[in-house]
């Protein structure tokens, strides 16, 4: 479903992004994790279009998309959400939803079926309220409703969860699943490792702007080079000695 | 993970289930011939109320010349229609698509020399040259949209560039023979229907009503459609509308050159009623200004903003002549302390006015 061969993009001197590759199948949800800073939401962006790589290719569903403007890689069904929530300030929650759905539909069409959207996501009783007086949880939730909308075929979730309480990480996480059940390819970028410990299939680890290990959660989480990604230059050893 | 943040979160959603408890109002409450929350048939309705209410308008505006009786009092309402359609026509751009021209007299001034040339040099009808002025403010329109958009200008410096460029065509109208210079143009009287030009107020008094109907309908449609939820989604979040697939250029070089097509129509409308344009006066800053200062006075990107605004500003005026006679720069000095206070104190304008007391309302009932 995406493939990303050597992707890199440079800022000045620095590498935000150096030659990652990787392939996601269709119908797998698939995590990007790594230390703050170490090129998942660049990833993100230049897979959606939003920056334009240096080098490197982008394939989503056997078609090179890389260097396409972000609203066509939209339109191919491959759909972000924002780390920082973006609403439409100044627009209902339903306003809100029904711009995701408008891109196949009439504007009527659009705003029926952003209801129907809102109520699985779970702010079917918040429809009319405007979108900037929801709190954290439900903005998170709107942002993942706008996207859902677009009915994507891959879905990017960048930090969904985050500054969620765990109450609210367990509403979500099965929503996530449920996405993938209804036939969306997912890749998320997610720091609560619970949610990429029971929902992800195949995990990147990303630092400094290069991959440093791929396999499953509980693989990558017993890989010495993430570990010392995480906790430092020879955490690997010391964990390893304490056991 | 962020524990302070979590709290808030949860109180939060607390207070916000209670305040979306007012009874019958809340979207839980379902209309009962469809069967669908409330809050989609409210926003699915919005077509037909602006239609009843631009109908209603449009009635007793279409009645009113039966008890307007003296010709101050009709061309009173003529020019104030005229100021709502430049205001409707602003509004399309700076109101739903939030970004700001300061010179849309480039459009004005485009349809009304156009016209006036055609009028002049060729001896075509009026009709023609409305039709060819209006189609002239589209191209202009859609031309500095792709210019300013294109090169991702936004916010002060796209209006920066909109107002240069009607200093451009103002000095380029007052260098070139063709347009008559600094002479200006004079167009011949010829009245009748085709002609756009009328022996009674009566004719230009509906000229103006079914122009300004036409920009009000216009903006109610860009309010309710699919290409104007594309334009407020543009104008609220860039970056979010580009990842739902909206092409953010082409929709601002459309509300351009829509807002240019209708904003040109006003340059026409001014060359016939008063038969008579110069540089300065369809190019100059203050026509530029008139057309913003109806919808921010009257309610930026609503439906009836423009006719609010255009009403208020007028009355103001004719009050503020009465009482301090005719000084030169008098109304551009009050406009400009009315803006001051408009934006300070009622950024919603006019129109926002219900809104906000019930907000307050609301607020103080929580609290």
């Amino acid at each position: 479903m995406l493939e990303l061969t050597r992707l890199s993009k440079r800022f000045g001197g620095l590498a935000a992004v150096d030659s990652v590759s990787l392939v996601l199948e269709e119908g797998r949800i698939g995590a990007l994790i790594g230390p703050n800073g170490a090129g998942k939401t660049t990833c993100f962006a230049l897979i959606s279009g939003f920056i334009r790589p240096d080098e490197g290719r982008v394939v989503f569903a056997g078609r090179d998309i890389t260097g396409w403007p972000a609203h066509q890689v939209s339109r191919e069904g491959l759909v972000r959400t924002f780390q920082i929530v973006q609403p439409f300030t100044g627009q209902s929650v339903l306003e809100n939803i029904a711009v995701g759905a408008q891109r196949k539909r009439s504007r009527a069409a659009a705003i029926a079926f952003a209801a129907e959207v809102a109520a699985r996501v779970g702010l079917g009783d918040q429809l009319d309220k405007p979108a900037e007086s929801l709190p954290i949880a439900g903005r998170k939730r709107l942002e993942l409703a706008r996207a859902l909308a677009a009915e994507p075929r891959l879905l990017l979730l960048d930090e969904v969860l985050a500054g969620l309480n765990p109450a609210e990480v367990a509403e979500v996480l099965p929503l996530i699943e449920s996405i993938r059940a209804a036939g969306t390819t997912v890749l998320m970028i997610e720091h609560v490792m619970q949610a990429v410990m029971s929902l992800a299939d195949d995990v990147w680890v990303l630092a400094h702007g290069s991959l440093i290990a791929t396999g499953t959660p509980e693989s990558v989480t017993r890989d010495p080079a993430v570990i010392e990604a995480y906790l430092g230059h020879g955490a690997a050893a010391r964990l390893a000695g304490a056991t | 993970m962020h524990p302070p943040q979590s709290n808030r979160s949860v109180t939060g959603m607390a207070s916000s289930i209670e305040d979306s408890a007012p009874p019958g109002r809340g979207s839980f409450s379902r209309s009962a011939r469809s069967g669908q929350p409330a809050a989609v048939t409210h926003l699915l309705g919005g077509t037909m109320r602006s239609v009843r209410v631009l109908g209603a308008i449009g009635i007793v505006l279409a009645l009113a010349p039966l008890v307007l009786h003296s010709d101050f009092q009709l061309t009173f309402v003529t020019l104030a229609l005229y100021s709502t359609l430049l205001g409707a026509a602003w509004n399309i751009l700076g109101g739903f698509g939030g970004q700001y021209s300061f010179g849309h007299a480039v459009f004005f001034g485009l349809g009304a020399y156009v016209a006036a040339m055609l009028q002049v040099h060729a001896g075509v009808p009026a009709w023609i040259g409305l039709v060819a002025g209006v189609a002239a403010g589209a191209a202009a329109g859609a031309a500095l949209g792709a210019i300013s958009f294109r090169y991702g200008l936004r916010g002060s410096y796209f209006a920066l560039v909109t107002l240069a460029m009607a200093e451009v065509f103002r000095i380029v109208a007052n260098s070139v023979p063709f347009t008559g210079a600094g002479v200006g143009m004079m167009i011949e009287l010829r009245t009748g229907l085709a002609d756009l030009q009328f022996e009674s107020r009566r004719g230009y008094y509906y000229l103006a009503l079914v122009l300004a109907l036409v920009a009000l309908a216009v903006g109610s449609w860009v309010r309710h459609s699919r290409f104007g939820a594309a334009l407020a989604a543009v104008r609220d979040n860039e970056d979010a509308a580009r990842a739902l697939g909206i092409d953010a250029t082409r929709v601002k070089v459309a509300a351009t050159a829509l807002s240019g097509t209708l904003m040109a129509a006003g340059g026409v409308f001014y060359l016939q009623y008063f038969h008579y344009i110069d540089p300065s006066l369809v190019f100059g800053p203050s026509v530029s200004v008139e057309a913003l200062l109806g919808p921010i006075v009257g309610g930026l990107g609503t439906v009836l903003g423009p006719l609010i605004g255009a009403f208020a500003l007028a009355l103001v005026s004719q009050i503020a002549t009465h009482l301090l006679g005719e000084a030169p720069a008098l109304s551009m000095a009050l406009y400009g302390l009315i803006l001051i206070v408009m934006v300070t104190f009622l950024p919603r304008g006019i129109g926002g006015l219900g809104k906000l007391v019930r907000l307050r309302a609301r607020r103080g009932r929580d609290a």
